[in-house]
């Protein structure tokens, strides 16, 4: 943890001295519990601690499901309904796991919003930025595997679609399909090695999760103000710091049981809102359900594949400079995994040396159309593609380029960004003013 | 409760779009299991189970529910004699009889119901469930999150939203009109030039199965189409979602005790931090 100011842990008993010789776990713990944190994060930045939860949660009920669980096309949807009817609890630990997987998605996508707003992608903490998107994009991964589980119209027929996105990758995407899938169409190789990966993927997000904690434990966290930690002094260090313990693990645990409490209230009351119904009939390869909509957490990148059709004078023009090689198809494709990559490069597209949102006045408007357009995204990506949906649905697409490629690298240079606070003690005792008893003040900026 | 209010507002949002493209009209019946607090009405289940018995199961089958539940809490909760009973009215057939060969024997409580006996008439275990949407994916969201309705409330409105067809249909066309129905044939003729439906509802194969007094309850509620297309909407919910009631309560319990949680780490949260919002020094290491 080097470069963040930390109490070492100082071992008093002979037993505590005997094991730190040996294994300094004790000391490991302490120096995560323990490390200084500024002392101004606001509510959201305790996303990271409900999605650390809600994946220890999915993977304990996911191991429990998976015991009641079979693999094949025959029996998968039955032995779904066997978890709901027969096993003890079951259709509780399938409801868990269903809706934990909308838990999480809520959960990243206001975690990514935060991030995005304070600037916390930027230097030096990129290397936590990028692990986070990987872990994102696994993240997708395995819920989409997750759906395909119960063998339902929608997750057959919704696996078709999706593996048929490789597909379109010129010359070997037919390949590359038929290799996913173990053969030419979804069928029984799919769902098996599906539910093998679903299995095993969440313990390498896992392992990522404590790849990114480091990460960001080494450089220190951000915070609403994007100013750094005073580091001249330890004086100065611990007026801008709390140790994490106990000051935030309480606070991110009150906002976890506010969370979880809306989440029992889902699972308890409607646990199928967020579903398809269609999922209830088991997959007939023979029929194919009006409308595949995936997941609404998929919808936003969805409706981005869906946008460029061959119409666009964009992909046409692409079109004809390959020869054809990227059709509107695979350019659709290539939109869609390109959403993640731009938004994983922000870190050297945003060209602004002021890192929180907070002080670039103009940076502010963009950004909250930003999360419009997601929202937007969403809702058009669960339309038909048909009548003004398909613009809509590119002007959405369109913006997200736009806001990563274009706007983020020139803010930084026609932006006049606010002055921030001269330190996080400052910011911190503007609104909590130690005159009045640390009541709140919501009035003008810090002094300095 | 929180529905009424809600509806208000997913009015004046919305105009609820449950009517566009010529859907036909689901109706909001009212029913017992709906709400945080809703239970299914045992009575209820058993009229269900009893319009199931004499007129569904002659061609549809239920065959992910096992004859035990229906003598288990929370559902239509026969006598164990009565599950006994009933379950041995039917006939499984077992593999292991007849040395190797299979053979038919009377069911057992550990038996499940039979399948569909008609191969077009789809198994109702999960229909309540399957058609929560109504028609697919679209038709899930609104409806059902601010006025409570699904899949009960849709087989309710079909099995008595049978109708004299249109006069714009030629006599012979197949099926039965069905104002409610949208996954059926429609003819030719009843559609406008832009191609869309200028009636409600479809063609469906199914023949009308209830008549009003079909069925006659020991207990003499009420057996006209509507209250039978009612109750056994009612039974095919409880099929699809039989622990219901205990996962209703477990919610409860679950956000009742978060609450309280929530409000014991808000008081902690806040006392912890007190000293340091009054721009004293935080506790614990530095104290060292």
């Amino acid at each position: 943890m080097s470069g963040v100011l930390h109490d070492d842990y100082v071992p008093t008993t002979r037993a505590e001295k005997w094991l730190e010789r040996r294994l300094p776990v004790v000391s490991l713990l302490y120096g995560t519990l323990m490390i200084r944190t500024p002392r101004n994060l606001n509510w959201m930045w305790v996303w990271g601690i409900v999605l650390m939860f809600a994946l220890i949660g999915q993977i304990a009920t996911g191991v429990v499901l998976a015991m009641h669980y079979t693999p094949h096309v025959d029996m998968a949807f039955a032995s779904v309904e066997h978890i709901m009817r027969d096993v003890n609890g079951g259709f509780m630990l399938r409801y868990f796991h269903a809706n934990g997987a909308s838990l999480m998605f809520v959960a990243v996508y206001l975690h990514i919003f935060r991030n995005l707003y304070y600037g916390s992608y930027k230097t030096p903490r990129e290397v936590t930025y990028i692990i986070g998107i990987l872990m994102f994009v696994l993240m997708m991964g395995i819920a989409f595997m997750g759906y395909v589980l119960p063998w339902g119209q929608m997750s057959f027929h919704g696996t078709s679609v999706i593996t048929g996105l490789f597909g379109a990758i010129p010359f070997v995407g037919e390949a590359i399909q038929t290799w996913l899938l173990g053969a030419g169409a979804v069928g029984q190789p799919a769902l098996n090695r599906f539910f093998s990966l679903h299995f095993l993927l969440p313990f390498v997000l896992l392992g990522l999760t404590f790849v990114h904690v480091w990460a960001f434990h080494t450089t220190g966290n951000n915070n609403p103000t994007g100013v750094e930690v005073r580091r001249s002094s330890v004086d100065e260090a611990k007026r801008d710091t709390v140790p994490f313990w106990p000051y935030f693990i309480l606070k991110d645990f009150y906002a976890l049981a506010v969370v979880l409490a809306v989440f029992f209230a889902i699972v308890g009351f409607m646990p199928n809102y967020l579903g398809h119904p269609d999922n209830y009939i088991p997959a007939n390869p023979l029929a194919t359900p009006s409308h595949i909509v995936p997941e609404w957490y998929f919808l936003p990148f969805y409706a981005i594949l869906r946008a460029f059709t061959g119409d666009v004078w964009v992909v046409m023009a692409v079109d004809w400079i390959t020869f054809g090689i990227v059709d509107a198809k695979f350019f659709g494709v290539l939109a869609m995994f390109g959403a993640i990559v731009v938004m994983a490069l922000a870190p050297w597209l945003d060209t602004s040396l002021v890192r929180s949102g907070r002080y670039r006045p103009m940076f502010k408007w963009w950004f909250w159309l930003l999360a419009v357009d997601f929202i937007v995204l969403m809702w058009v990506g669960a339309q038909p593609a048909e009548g003004i949906y398909p613009y809509i649905a590119l002007l959405g697409a369109t913006y997200w380029f736009a806001y990563f490629l274009v706007i983020l690298p020139l803010l930084g240079v026609i932006e006049k960004p606010t002055a921030p606070p001269a330190s996080i003690e400052a910011d911190f005792a503007a609104h909590y003013d130690p005159q009045t008893g640390g009541t709140k003040q919501f009035a003008g900026s810090p002094a300095e | 409760m929180l529905k009424t209010l809600a509806l208000g507002a997913a009015l004046a949002l919305t105009g609820l779009p449950a009517l566009a493209e010529g859907e036909g009209h689901v109706t909001d019946y009212a029913f017992s299991f709906e709400g945080p607090f809703g239970s299914f009405d045992t009575m209820q289940l058993q009229r269900g189970l009893q319009v199931y018995t004499e007129v569904c199961s002659s061609c549809h089958g239920l065959s992910y529910v096992a004859f035990r539940t229906l003598a288990q809490p929370g559902g239509p909760q026969l006598p164990e004699d009565q599950m006994r009973a009933y379950a041995e009215q039917h006939e499984v057939f077992d593999q292991t009889l007849a040395d190797g060969e299979g053979d038919f024997r009377p069911a057992t409580p550990a038996d499940r119901f039979p399948h569909s006996s008609l191969p077009n008439a789809p198994d109702l275990s999960l229909m309540a469930k399957a058609r929560a949407g109504f028609h697919g994916p679209y038709g899930t969201g609104l409806s059902q999150l601010f006025n409570g309705m699904g899949g009960p409330e849709y087989i309710t409105s079909l099995l008595h939203g049978y109708e004299e067809p249109p006069a714009c249909a030629p006599e012979d066309f197949e099926g039965y009109y069905n104002v409610v129905f949208q996954a059926g044939g429609f003819p030719e003729e009843c559609k406008n030039e832009e191609g869309e439906h200028t009636v409600p509802g479809s063609w469906i194969a199914m023949p009308p199965p209830l008549a009003d007094g079909q069925v006659e309850y020991a207990d003499g509620a009420r057996n006209d189409v509507e209250a039978l297309s009612h109750d056994v909407s009612a039974f095919l919910m409880w099929s699809a979602e039989p622990k219901l009631n205990t996962r209703k309560q477990a919610g409860l319990t679950g956000v009742l005790f978060l609450a309280v949680v929530s409000v014991l780490l808000y008081l902690a949260n806040k006392r912890v931090w007190a000293p340091v919002k009054a721009g004293g020094r935080p506790l614990g290491a530095d104290q060292r």
